[in-house]
């Protein structure tokens, strides 16, 4: 029995590491809030270098032909350096859902870094205005796109939005979409764009991808998690109050405890739902289930926790910790709420005892 | 389950396991914190050993298969989804037998770990005493020099197993001029000795799983001195460990205790209960990926230090939030008593022995974050 990475997969991420440790890219995710995307696409060039964008492209299309593993450790780590710009959509997601297209050849050049795709969720596109084509999934049954769901909250209990379908419809169509306005997310970094179904190019099935999509998400919430707590423990033992760190009160030591706790044990369900996609298991659905959910509380107590011990400075734009608390908090509604995995979890589990 | 990939022998293990049990296992036998329990849960320990189920991972001398970490964890997830009673020997096995293993003397270990894989021998722990609970290494019963032992005296308090048990283990202050960690000695002792005196205090659950100890003069002979003398305190520490991490706690506890409460779910689904639902079983299958992920780095060559506290903490929370869930399920039944109530006021004592876990989150916070020390 082996549970775990392998020494090439701690390979890689430590040289993911190095790249992005380096690359200022607190500064190219506040450029690409405002519009500049140059330091961001810069940064895009240098991972493509580095295979992550290639990485579930096939060998044969100059990708790498990589395992859902090796995307978790990519996603960990672009979580946790905060990197703007739609990796999800064009890294995790595109490979699978185009593969079998009309539009399968964009894969050769979203592998070299060349192409930038965006794949709507929950009827918005990200950083669909710098990407070279946009894709929207439809329900061949259903609506064209679905309804958008900014405006109220989204607790409905019919997992049916993009990321969360159900087993039930086999089929979707894959159109290139329209771009309407752009939505300002809670996350600055993150630029929305309404869409509509456009030009329809083929019938998919699309869930497998949105599988992947989901997965990744989860990764780079959990990176995110990882750097909340790196960086309030690095805050905890400079900060004085009372004449000490206040990293040596115990009421700050049980939160970041708890906050490591539930880092570690998120981090096994992301693994293990990279490890049942690779291997098609019949639980795959619900493993990816049980790693939104738990990257996603996991990441969240830690935004919570970095800013209620970082206090006042936390609670500001200047200070970078906005940068991962406001995005842990757009990931933990994107590819699918809370509250839908968990009712897709249950139904599961429900069917298979 | 899942997708994790066993070897051949390791699933031919696991059938082996699943029908031995299958053909075996008793079910759930009368609370073993009582005279007629305790009478049962031996004579299930005798049972365990004949088929040589007791202790997989031990030498095969001493009653074990030398079994691989692996096989032990497959073992006990097939053991807790068969429903197979508690253990009354796992004091021993579990806390005393890898110090044992680690600083017993030969004799030692002829003396005592065979005696334990078959009910033989049943342990009690004494830690505690009334004046150190968290603060252990302020504790004051005494360990004096006589020809050829010692003499301890003091009192020991919430001691598992100690009303049905035949011997303990535990810590003895045998230099008083050396300071709280220093000057302790680990000592083995038999429960009807004399100038020892039991006294069981019923639990919460109504039966004595604990008791009080008095020590009066009682003599120990050097021969049951466990480590060097005044080397208690690290030797605890060894079992401490053990207690909160792998092996007192094996995941398949909490998957069987999921599944039941999945089963209780399907008898009457209340909506707003389904989130607590999902996230006992999220946590009961983290808890099993998280133990595949120890086993496989202590398989490498890793150990597990202070990681063992994200352990404990880890899964006593998950047993009580799981066992809540299962009596808000239960509606007005759940005061009614029967086994959800039993196992609950069980995890009821989880973030509680072995360490509260608010010092487990000091230990966290100190050993694996890196925080500074300093005042409680």
């Amino acid at each position: 029995m082996r549970f775990g990475r392998t020494p090439e997969q701690h390979a890689f991420s430590e040289a993911l590491d190095d790249l992005l440790g380096a690359a200022e890219v607190p500064a190219a995710a506040r450029a690409w809030a405002t519009g500049d995307h140059s330091a961001g696409l810069k940064l895009w060039q240098r991972l493509a270098e580095l295979g992550v964008t290639g990485l579930l492209v096939p060998e044969e299309h100059g990708g790498v032909g990589a395992t859902p593993v090796d995307l978790t450790v990519a996603f960990e780590r672009l979580g946790y350096h905060g990197t703007p710009g739609p990796w999800i959509e064009s890294v995790a997601v595109a490979p699978g859902l185009l593969a079998r297209t009309p539009d399968s050849d964009i894969l050769q050049r979203v592998a070299s870094g060349e192409a930038i795709i965006s794949v709507a969720s929950a009827a918005r596109a990200l950083d669909a205005d710098i990407s070279e084509q946009t894709y929207a999934v439809s329900d061949r049954v259903g609506l064209d796109t679905p309804p958008p769901s900014g405006s109220g909250g989204s607790t409905s209990d019919a997992p049916q939005r993009a990321g969360v379908e159900t087993n039930t419809v086999p089929s979707a169509t894959l159109h290139h979409a329209v771009l309407g306005v752009e939505r300002k997310s809670v996350d600055p970094t993150r630029r929305l764009f309404d869409i509509t179904a456009g030009e329809e190019i083929s019938t998919v099935d699309a869930q497998p991808a949105l599988e992947v999509g989901t997965l990744a998400c989860s990764a780079q919430l959990l990176g995110a998690g990882l750097r909340l707590l790196d960086d309030t423990v690095a805050y905890v033992k400079q900060r004085t109050q009372f004449g000490r760190p206040i990293g040596e009160f115990q009421a700050v030591k049980h939160l970041l405890a708890d906050v490591r706790v539930a880092l570690d044990f998120a981090a096994p369900l992301v693994h293990n739902a990279a490890v049942e996609i690779d291997a098609e298991a019949p639980t795959a659905a619900r493993a990816v289930s049980a790693a939104k959910v738990a990257a996603g509380d996991a990441a969240y107590l830690a935004s919570r926790t970095a800013l209620q011990v970082h206090g006042a400075i936390g609670y500001t734009r200047e200070f970078d910790l906005s940068l991962w608390i406001l995005k842990v908090r757009a990931l933990v509604g994107a590819w699918g709420t809370p509250a839908e995995h968990r009712a897709r979890i249950l139904e599961s589990l429900v069917e298979s005892r | 389950m899942s997708t994790l990939e066993f070897t051949e022998a390791e699933e031919a293990f696991r059938l082996e396991a699943r029908e031995w049990l299958a053909a075996n296992n008793p079910g759930r036998l009368p609370s073993m914190d009582t005279a007629e329990g305790a009478a049962a849960h031996r004579e299930w320990e005798r049972t365990l050993a004949s088929g040589r189920w007791s202790v997989v991972t031990w030498p095969e001398i001493y009653g074990g298969r030398d079994a691989a970490l692996t096989d032990w964890v497959v073992f006990e997830e097939e053991y807790y989804l068969a429903g197979a009673p508690t253990r009354i020997s796992q004091n021993g096995i579990s806390l005393l037998a890898p110090i044992i293993f680690g600083h017993g003397t030969e004799a030692q270990k002829e003396r005592y770990l065979r005696d334990m894989t078959d009910g033989t021998l049943v342990w009690a722990q004494a830690w505690s005493e009334p004046e150190a609970g968290s603060d252990l290494a302020s504790l004051r019963a005494t360990a004096t020099r006589d020809a050829g032992g010692w003499r301890l005296n003091g009192q020991k308090t919430w001691s598992s197993r100690a009303p049905f048990a035949d011997r303990g283990f535990g810590l003895f202050r045998s230099d008083p001029e050396a300071e709280r960690h220093r000057g302790l000695t680990y000592f083995l002792f038999p429960l009807d000795a004399d100038g020892v005196t039991v006294r069981p205090i019923d639990q919460l659950d109504g039966t004595p799983g604990f008791a009080e100890i008095f020590f009066d003069d009682v003599f120990v002979a050097d021969e049951d001195v466990l480590g060097g003398v005044g080397d208690g305190w690290k030797v605890a520490m060894s079992t401490a460990g053990n207690e909160r991490g792998l092996s007192l706690r094996s995941p398949g506890r909490f998957c069987a205790a999921a599944d039941r409460l999945l089963d209780l779910w399907k008898i009457d689904p209340q909506p707003h209960l389904r989130d607590q639902v999902v996230d006992a079983w999220i946590g009961a299958e983290a808890y099993r990926l998280y133990t595949w992920g120890t086993v496989t780095h202590v398989e490498s060559g890793g150990s597990v230090g202070a990681e063992g506290s994200i352990n404990k903490l880890w899964w006593s929370d998950l047993d009580l939030a799981l066992h809540e869930t299962a009596l808000s399920l239960l509606g007005a039944d759940a005061e009614l008593s029967g086994p959800w109530v039993d196992d609950y006021l069980f995890s009821l004592s989880g973030p509680i022995y072995a360490g509260t876990n608010q010092i487990q989150r000091n230990i966290v916070a100190e050993r694996v974050l890196g925080l500074p020390r300093g005042g409680r």
